[in-house]
């Protein structure tokens, strides 16, 4: 298979809705069931190591109408949280068990209350990941809160979820990891050999389809790109930032490209690809996910850290891959991404470093605006 | 502190002035500590732990109040429009881009009136933009910061391991105080402030009490923030614990004669949502001119839900504090345990309508309430008015609009009245 027909794969799997992905996850792996992770991060190994798959829910872009979502959350509500409510109460999540919810801001918070409320009977679990990276005691409540989630899976399913099957699922999603971080390499160091918008289709349809299909699919394609002519452009490097919840429409990457901009690191689907290496497949696995949770995932914009401030860390993202200027592409109306941004110019800033703003949301018809924007900004880079 | 039953005309000025004495007192505390080094903190109204502050002679500043008082004053717009130039989106919650604004301004620090804090404090209660906001300060003000993280309520009561967690931080959090105050940890003053602590919120919980008469003695969204101030920045006090004993003792003389915050009460209402701090007189007197009273309300009980029994516990300080934080509050609670408060509220307050204030600046209140008006209009029928503007910002405010949703729908609950043939409620 070649390069433009793995990524016409993904592209087909990212038209599914849920339930169609679901079904199709199904020819491979009859009776699997299907579990929903709202962005950012949940530990998808519990879920897939309980014989579920674990499914990106990265709301519906321009795929279904918003009919009933609209009259529950106003007009200042972010995309995603709408098409995710509209999603539950059009009964296109009915093939599920249910779903996952994390303390990502207010508004996921009390979407998970509506999902509850509106598709009574799905089961609606929802976290607390740590805000507090310096406790002595946060490692064990970090441990506690997945082994909670474990346990109230498995009590809902009646069936053990077990320290040996979870074991194999971290270990597959390390494989997973292992080869997004190598396209991610490979797009850094050899600018072309695969675009951000082929990039974001293979890692967001990896959310929609089992750990091992995506494997498949992963293992050949990092080969293929890696023996890619890479054709690198007259262009400002850049790192896009803010996207890691909602994801901007693929046609919004795509301009970005194609107006005169090389991506060498983003943060979209973050919570997919959030370790820095590998998580540790012996000993006790929600101990060890803690432990990767807690030290050794990326910065994101759900998640303070006291003695890594957000601001440098974006600095050294950009400065490890070699970018030149930043593009915040914050979805609209995500207070996260919206009052980070504040600190992010503040220290680009004082660094003299550029950026642009670019917010998107997901019924976005036209990008010609954002290209023109993209233009200029580029240009007044590359000939300043 | 003794009251007397004025005439029915004062007696809302007088628990209004009570109060406004001690947060007077208070803020003149704040001033001073501008030009000196007694030691202050930034804290969070929701769920705080002012008390363990105090035990150490922290002077705690809430920038929310600072928030607050610039929007009740009319002087909110200017520093959010400073904010906004240096980026804040037209979206953020405007609470911290007033008080960003007014930090920027000068107005924290040795030329304003707030001290510039020695440390920030962040109780993670519930409302993810107070992690967002406090970073911001510690960014802007060079001060360190401490994260308090207390996991929100998850399987209707918090697990052992969430209290050990908030129980660990808060024992780190005494070890930060004794270093940077030099004194150490007294385990039996921490328990004496408790105690006030429990005696006011021993006199909130029996003012809200009483507002199940009928008529209501004060109106408990408008009138609240009087008592808000104090449970919730003053906690821990002996002049708060005074001042709801000077509360309840007004409020019991005025049931006990039949005095109602209005002389005519025809409309008991639960308001959910903060109210429009800067048209606030004009917001209220739209419920006023119906007759309407809040008998209950959801956004006086985001510091604590005193009214459901909850009390610190001096024999058992710091667990009775963490139970606070995790628990007792409605920020650190989901979406539909609100909806069961507001039901309650309805039910034992007796309530005739639900009015939701949608606020475009908070999305911990406001996401969602399209969904909570369907369920109590729809399915629990209650009539329920949703109307919306904004806490801080006085651009989203529009008199006229608020005029017409609020006077139709008391018309029509009044029509509903006549229709049905109820008799008109008893009069003051
Ligand atoms: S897009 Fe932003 S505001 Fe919306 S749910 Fe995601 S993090 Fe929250
Ligand atoms: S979002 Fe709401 S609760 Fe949070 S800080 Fe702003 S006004 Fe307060």
């Amino acid at each position: 298979m070649s390069i433009e027909q793995i990524i016409q794969q993904c592209h087909d799997v990212l038209d599914l809705l849920p339930s169609q992905a679901l079904a199709k996850a199904r020819e491979k792996h009859p009776n699997v069931g299907g579990f929903a992770v709202f962005p950012v991060y949940a530990p998808a190994e519990i879920i897939h190591a309980a014989h579920l798959m674990p499914l990106g829910m990265f709301g519906a872009g321009n795929k279904v109408e918003i009919s009933h979502a609209d009259s529950r959350f106003q007009s200042f509500i972010c995309s995603i949280a709408k098409s995710t409510l509209e999603l539950f109460m059009r009964g296109e999540m009915k093939d599920f068990t249910g779903a996952v919810f994390s303390s990502i801001c207010d508004v996921a918070r009390n979407l998970a209350s509506l999902v509850e409320r509106n598709a009574p009977d799905l089961y609606i679990e929802y976290m607390h990941l740590p805000q507090n990276m310096n406790s002595a005691a946060t490692l064990e409540f970090t441990r506690a809160e997945f082994e909670r989630f474990r346990n109230n899976l498995s009590k809902h399913l009646g069936r053990p979820i077990t320290d040996d099957a979870i074991r194999d699922s971290l270990e597959l999603y390390n494989k997973v990891r292992s080869l997004v971080r190598a396209l991610y390499q490979e797009r850094e160091d050899r600018p072309g050999s695969i675009t951000t918008a082929e990039l974001c289709a293979v890692v967001q349809a990896g959310t929609q389809m089992m750990p091992e299909q995506f494997v498949e699919l992963l293992t050949p394609l990092v080969e293929l790109v890696k023996a890619r002519e890479a054709h690198e452009r007259d262009s400002v490097n850049v790192v896009i930032e803010g996207a890691f919840c909602e994801q901007p429409p693929l046609g919004l990457i795509e301009v970005i490209e194609s107006a005169g901009c090389q991506v060498k690191n983003d943060d979209m689907a973050i919570g997919w690809r959030l370790f820095s290496d590998d998580v540790r497949a012996n000993g006790s696995p929600t101990a060890a996910l803690a432990d990767a949770y807690v030290s050794r995932s990326s910065y994101t914009s759900v998640r303070h850290d006291r003695d890594k401030p957000r601001s440098d860390a974006l600095v050294e993202r950009m400065t490890s891959c070699g970018a030149d200027a930043v593009i915040f592409a914050p979805a609209k109306f995500c207070e996260p991404a919206l009052l980070d941004y504040v600190l992010f110019r503040m220290k680009l800033e004082e660094k003299d470093i550029a950026h642009l703003k670019l917010e998107f949301e997901e019924k976005m018809w036209t990008f010609e605006s954002a290209r023109s924007e993209v233009e200029t900004f580029a240009e007044s880079m590359l000939f300043d | 502190m003794r009251t007397e039953v004025a005439d029915d005309k004062d007696y809302r000025g007088e628990i209004h002035e009570l109060s406004r004495n001690i947060m007077t007192d208070w803020m003149a505390e704040l001033k001073d500590a501008t030009q000196t080094s007694v030691p202050s903190a930034y804290l969070m109204i929701s769920g705080n732990c002012v008390e363990i502050l105090r035990c150490f002679d922290i002077l705690p500043v809430f920038p929310e109040i600072n928030a607050l008082q610039l929007a009740i004053r009319k002087k909110s717009l200017p520093y959010i429009i400073k904010s906004e130039e240096i980026g804040y989106a037209s979206d953020n919650c405007a609470y911290v881009k007033a008080d960003i604004g007014f930090t920027m301004c000068g107005g924290v620090g040795p030329d304003g009136n707030i001290p510039k804090p020695s440390v920030i404090v962040c109780n993670f209660v519930g409302c993810n933009v107070y992690i967002k906001w406090f970073e911001h300060c510690r960014e802007m003000l060079k001060v360190p910061m401490i994260m308090l993280d207390i996991p929100f309520v998850r399987d209707g009561v918090p697990s052992q391991d969430d209290v050990k967690y908030v129980l660990c931080q808060l024992n780190e959090l005494i070890k930060e105080c004794e270093t940077l105050t030099g004194k150490k940890f007294d385990i039996d003053r921490l328990r004496e402030i408790l105690a006030y602590s429990a005696r006011a919120e021993e006199g909130w919980s029996r003012a809200k009490e009483l507002c199940k008469r009928r008529p209501a003695p004060f109106d408990s969204y408008f009138d609240s923030i009087n008592m808000m101030g104090p449970i919730n920045a003053l906690r821990g006090t002996r002049e708060a614990a005074d001042f709801f004993d000077a509360v309840v003792e007004r409020y019991e003389q005025m049931v006990a004669k039949g005095m109602g915050v209005t002389s005519d009460e025809r409309f008991r209402t639960v308001i959910e949502g903060p109210p429009p701090y800067p048209y606030y007189r004009n917001f209220r007197n739209l419920f006023e001119n119906w007759g309407a009273v809040a008998v209950q309300s959801t956004y006086s009980t985001v510091g604590g839900t005193w009214e459901f029994g909850f009390r610190h516990d001096p024999k058992n300080p710091l667990e009775s504090i963490a139970e606070q934080m995790i628990m007792h509050n409605l920020c650190n609670r989901s979406m539909l345990d609100r909806y069961k408060q507001i039901k309650t509220y309805i039910e034992d307050w007796n309530a005739d309508a639900l009015v939701i204030h949608s606020i475009k600046s908070c999305r911990l209140f406001s996401a969602g309430q399209g969904d909570m008006r369907e369920y109590f209009a729809k399915e629990l029928g209650v009539p329920t008015l949703m109307v919306e503007s904004d806490l801080e910002d006085p651009r989203y405010y529009s008199e006229a609009q608020m005029k017409n949703r609020i006077d139709a729908f008391f018309e029509s609950l009044q029509y509903k009245r006549i229709r049905e043939g109820e008799p008109a409620p008893a009069q003051a």
